[in-house]
């Protein structure tokens, strides 16, 4: 009779402890040398300090009530605990903040589908540097990041929060159609998305057409150029900003493709304006993440620009594996 | 081709669904070009060279799966299983008409209508394989359910008491027809879709938009399609 461990979490050995730990040692060697510095929060935070962020984001599927009847939870990312951290520790330090961790995260798994309860995320935080230049600066040391851990072949995708909601403004959709496709195209269901906007009966057919092509569009700068047709002022003023994000990467030196990506729009609350996503062949799931989130601090206090990226430990450890670079 | 099937690049990996919408599937697939006599051959093989596509064959239910994880990068299956495994990430690109079918809920015929009997008792015990589905069609409209999870024919629940009524796929309507079962409520229409991974998306894009264009054009051509 063997004792069980929970489902989603597991013991590692020491072959593959020492393969986590060459990882850990590139990424934070390589964020060290970008001028990010390591920082360490506890695994336990009160409860309602997580979801001052976002009440979606930060729901944490583990909580319970330490001794004094005060309730605790297990973080659901890193970004989190470090703007708080930022905006409580830091409050008068001047800014940027360049922060880096390499730490455990939490979240509910479904059973049986190899999902992981416990996760390891390696990433940064560039607090205080707003805009296309802090996106680029995150951008270009996650290129370098990846390539520390001999994924020359990841492809980062790079997509714009605005986007979608600005095109169908500007087509005339009202809040509920917003919404309701919103919620299918997180879902990737473009099926779904393409009825919802045929059955409000708000868009014109060929707003419906510019709407179900500009969430297909991916790729190198020639989608920004396609998608310039599209949209009125709204949807333009997004577009700008993800051109001025793409123009603002090509000044440094990042040795791999971006993926320009119309149609990304990620689950996180906080996310305002660029996201990220990381993609590696090798594993049939998104490896990273990250983007820019603005109004994240000033939930803590701290009015202040932001953007990151985290990778997803385990998932890294599979890509090298199943490309044999470990 | 083992050997190719594992290793990232290569040929696009169709994941496509065995069963009813098999034959419609692969005739949709010859129409734009992909060779499928293997696959319609009684061959035990499990995986064909479709020229451009390799094709995998796989229970409808378990294309999610494999598409998900990446294992196939494109698939073809039922909206109602994409429904059923909507926790199971995966793009839906084209709405491909085929094996059209409706999910209902069906009680004998002649027992008063499932409203009328919830009303009077207060809950209903349904039997079906689409538990999600299910769940969420009698969650939105407030009404209490008790649901059987059953793996074979359901249509035998309500004629032995297991069930006041089941939740299922129907096409034709024969098979309820004749356990006399009928048709109380209409929960979605399904049809077939093209889905893709989350990676192979973006990766693999060129082929990905290709082949989704080409299906589309297939479809709208098609006389007589939905």
């Amino acid at each position: 009779m063997i004792r069980p461990i929970p489902p989603g979490t597991r013991d590692v050995l020491p072959d593959e402890m020492r393969e986590l730990r060459a990882i850990q040692s590139a990424l934070l060697g390589t964020f060290d040398a970008a001028g990010f510095s390591e920082v360490r929060t506890p695994t336990l935070e009160y409860a309602d300090a997580l979801e001052l962020a976002d009440r979606s984001s930060a729901d944490s599927a583990y909580r319970f009530f330490d001794e004094r009847g005060e309730m605790l939870a297990l973080r659901t990312d890193m970004t989190i605990p470090i703007a708080r951290l930022v905006a409580d520790r830091f409050r008068d330090v001047d800014p940027p903040h360049r922060l880096s961790y390499f730490a455990n995260a939490y979240r509910a798994v479904t059973p049986q589908r190899g999902e992981l309860r416990e996760f390891g995320q390696a990433g940064v935080e560039l607090i205080g540097v707003p805009g296309p230049e802090g996106t680029a600066e995150v951008l270009e040391l996650l290129d370098r990041s990846l390539t520390a851990v001999g994924l020359s072949e990841s492809v980062i995708g790079l997509g714009e929060d605005g986007l979608w909601t600005s095109l169908l403004q500007d087509a005339g959709a009202g809040p509920e159609t917003i919404e309701q496709s919103s919620e299918l195209l997180v879902s990737h269901d473009l099926v779904g998305v393409e009825r919802t906007l045929t059955e409000s009966d708000e868009l014109s057919p060929e707003a419906i057409t510019e709407a179900t092509r500009m969430i297909q569009l991916r790729g190198g700068p020639e989608v920004l150029a396609e998608a310039r047709e599209f949209g009125g002022e709204g949807f333009a003023a997004a577009l700008d900003s993800l051109t001025a994000n793409y123009e603002s990467i090509s000044g440094r030196s990042i040795g791999r493709k971006v993926l320009i990506d119309l149609g990304m729009l990620r689950e996180i609350g906080y996310y305002s304006g660029s996201t990220i996503e990381v993609y590696d062949e090798a594993v049939g799931d998104v490896i990273g993440g990250g983007g820019r989130y603005d109004d994240l601090m000033n939930r803590f206090g701290l009015d202040l620009p932001a953007a990151g990226f985290t990778l997803y430990i385990e998932r890294i450890h599979k890509a090298q594996l199943e490309r044999g670079n470990v | 081709m083992f050997e190719e099937l594992r290793k990232p690049g290569g040929k696009l990996k169709m994941a496509v669904p065995r069963g009813a919408l098999l034959g419609e599937v692969l005739d949709l697939l010859d129409r734009i070009g992909i060779e499928t006599a293997e696959a319609r051959g009684d061959s035990r093989s499990l995986v064909f060279d479709g020229g451009e596509l390799m094709l995998i064959t796989m229970r409808p239910s378990d294309v999610p799966t494999y598409v998900s994880a990446g294992a196939a990068d494109v698939g073809i299956t039922g909206k109602d299983v994409l429904l059923e495994q909507s926790d199971r990430p995966v793009y839906e690109l084209v709405d491909l008409g085929i094996g059209p079918c409706r999910m209902v809920l069906a009680t004998q015929k002649g027992d008063v209508a499932p409203s009328e009997h919830q009303r009077r008792l207060g809950m209903m015990k349904i039997a079906t394989k689409y538990k999600r589905i299910a769940e969420q069609y009698f969650a939105e409209q407030g009404r209490q359910v008790e649901l059987v999870e059953v793996k074979g024919s359901i249509e035998l629940a309500p004629l032995v008491g297991l069930a006041d009524g089941i939740v299922d796929l129907v096409a034709t309507g024969r098979t309820l027809a004749e356990n006399n079962l009928e048709v109380r409520e209409e929960i979605l229409g399904s049809t077939g879709r093209l889905v893709a991974n989350r990676v192979s998306y973006r990766i693999r894009r060129e082929e990905v938009d290709d082949l989704a264009a080409r299906l589309r054009a297939a479809v709208s051509d098609a006389p007589g399609e939905s």
